[in-house]
């Protein structure tokens, strides 16, 4: 029960780009078409749970014994900044394929702000490994599902006559507004 | 390029926010007040300086290959630097922007600055376009607090003069994409007619007047 808690809030209710406003650079910048949306969620599923696990161990393990919590942000970023790099180097060796698929928006998800988000925010919450893991995986759905949505109406968009000063960034601010205004209709839900 | 120019160009020209739409994140999560918005941008722009100065110091050592790691440490030692100072100085405002403080690390400005302008620009230089981006962010940020905040709930800084709620949905999460949206549209308008000075001028007179008596009608 409690997992399908964290999962629904994370998805819906916490949507982490239309109500957290983390994420929103990737959210703008690559969602111009249907296929990197998804691309680009991939990777940052792959990332995210992968972040979110080891910056749990390294601080109930390293941090918190030695009483060195003030370096959390310092030790986090550099873990994802090296993580991103491993699984980069790793991925092109053993599946070629996936980092053809994943490969170019691997480096950019080192600046997106909802992967550190949700590393500390799993951190603050008090989960334990597997909460952490299902939380970060589920946030990284809710990311992907905002992503995709965004990137399809984008898509039309582009066919629509729009005033000149409105074209481009303008009109993707509007229809993000109003997606997250019909994601607020999730909540209450939990 | 003079200083003062070096200094100013944050404001318009390549303000971060309406223009090179860098730092989106803190800038829309923070904004719910002028206030906040305020309180973020002083944060990011005691960072920017801190970084582009010590970068711009030692650019000379760092090898080419791990340049990006390096900016990254620095800048995120300035962040833990402001984190703490104010969560011991400023508890409530450190409470109300939160996860955003640490977040100051991957905001894209700060790196951005970093490897395009203090790696190959003197201290002095560097300095000057730390505080003049980060003063430009913190209009930005002041800008579309303050919309939200008039809109929102009737106040400014804090100081209401308009008796009620206001329109609830722009304190909230959609209200800030919408405001953003439309401040950028404005922009973008204006930069198009900046070529044909004095009609940009009326353009503008017409829209502080029109708000102006909006805000009388109220």
């Amino acid at each position: 029960m409690e997992f399908i808690i964290i999962v629904i809030s994370a998805i819906f209710v916490n949507n982490i780009v239309l109500t957290k406003f983390l994420g929103i650079c990737p959210f703008i910048g690559v969602s111009n078409k249907v296929e990197t949306a998804i691309g680009m969620s991939g990777a940052v599923m792959f990332v995210m749970v992968l972040a979110t696990m080891v910056t749990y161990l390294i601080q109930v393990y390293v941090l918190v014994p030695l009483g060195i919590g003030f370096l959390q942000t310092i030790t986090f970023i550099l873990i994802i900044a090296s993580l991103v790099q491993m699984v980069e180097i790793m991925l092109k060796k053993v599946s070629p394929s996936l980092f053809q698929a994943l490969g170019i928006f691997l480096p950019l998800i080192t600046t997106n702000c909802a992967v550190l988000g949700v590393a500390i925010l799993s951190v603050q919450n008090d989960y334990n490994l597997l909460e952490g893991v299902v939380f970060a995986a589920a946030t990284a759905v809710g990311f992907g599902l905002s992503l995709i949505i965004f990137s399809s109406i984008r898509e039309h968009l582009d066919l629509m006559n729009i005033p000149k000063a409105m074209k481009g960034v303008p009109i993707a601010f509007i229809v993000a507004g109003l997606l997250a205004m019909a994601f607020m209709g999730f909540a209450g839900i939990v | 390029m003079t200083n003062l120019k070096n200094f100013t160009k944050g404001f318009v020209q390549e303000n971060p926010v309406f223009v090179l739409f860098l730092g989106l994140c803190p800038t829309l999560g923070t904004t719910t007040s002028a206030i906040n918005g305020m309180g973020m941008g002083l944060a990011t722009t005691f960072v920017l300086l801190g970084s582009n100065v010590v970068v711009s110091l030692i650019k000379d050592f760092i090898p080419d290959k791990v340049r990006i790691p390096s900016f990254i440490v620095i800048i995120a030692s300035f962040v833990t630097v402001v984190e703490l100072s104010m969560q011991a100085y400023v508890p409530a405002l450190f409470d109300t922007l939160g996860l955003f403080i640490p977040l100051i690390v991957v905001n894209c400005i700060v790196l951005g600055r970093a490897e395009a302008f203090a790696s190959k620009n003197s201290v002095g230089k560097s300095a000057i376009d730390g505080l003049g981006m980060g003063f430009g962010f913190t209009m930005a940020l002041m800008i579309l607090g303050g919309v939200r905040e008039i809109l929102g709930s009737g106040s400014i800084f804090g100081f209401k003069f308009i008796e009620g709620d206001g329109m609830l949905l722009f304190v909230l999460a959609p209200g800030a994409f919408i405001a953003l949206g439309y401040l950028i549209m404005l922009m973008q308008k204006l930069k198009a007619k900046s070529t044909k000075l004095t009609e940009s001028q009326e353009l503008y007179l017409k829209e502080t007047s029109l708000h102006n008596s909006d805000k009388l009608n109220n």
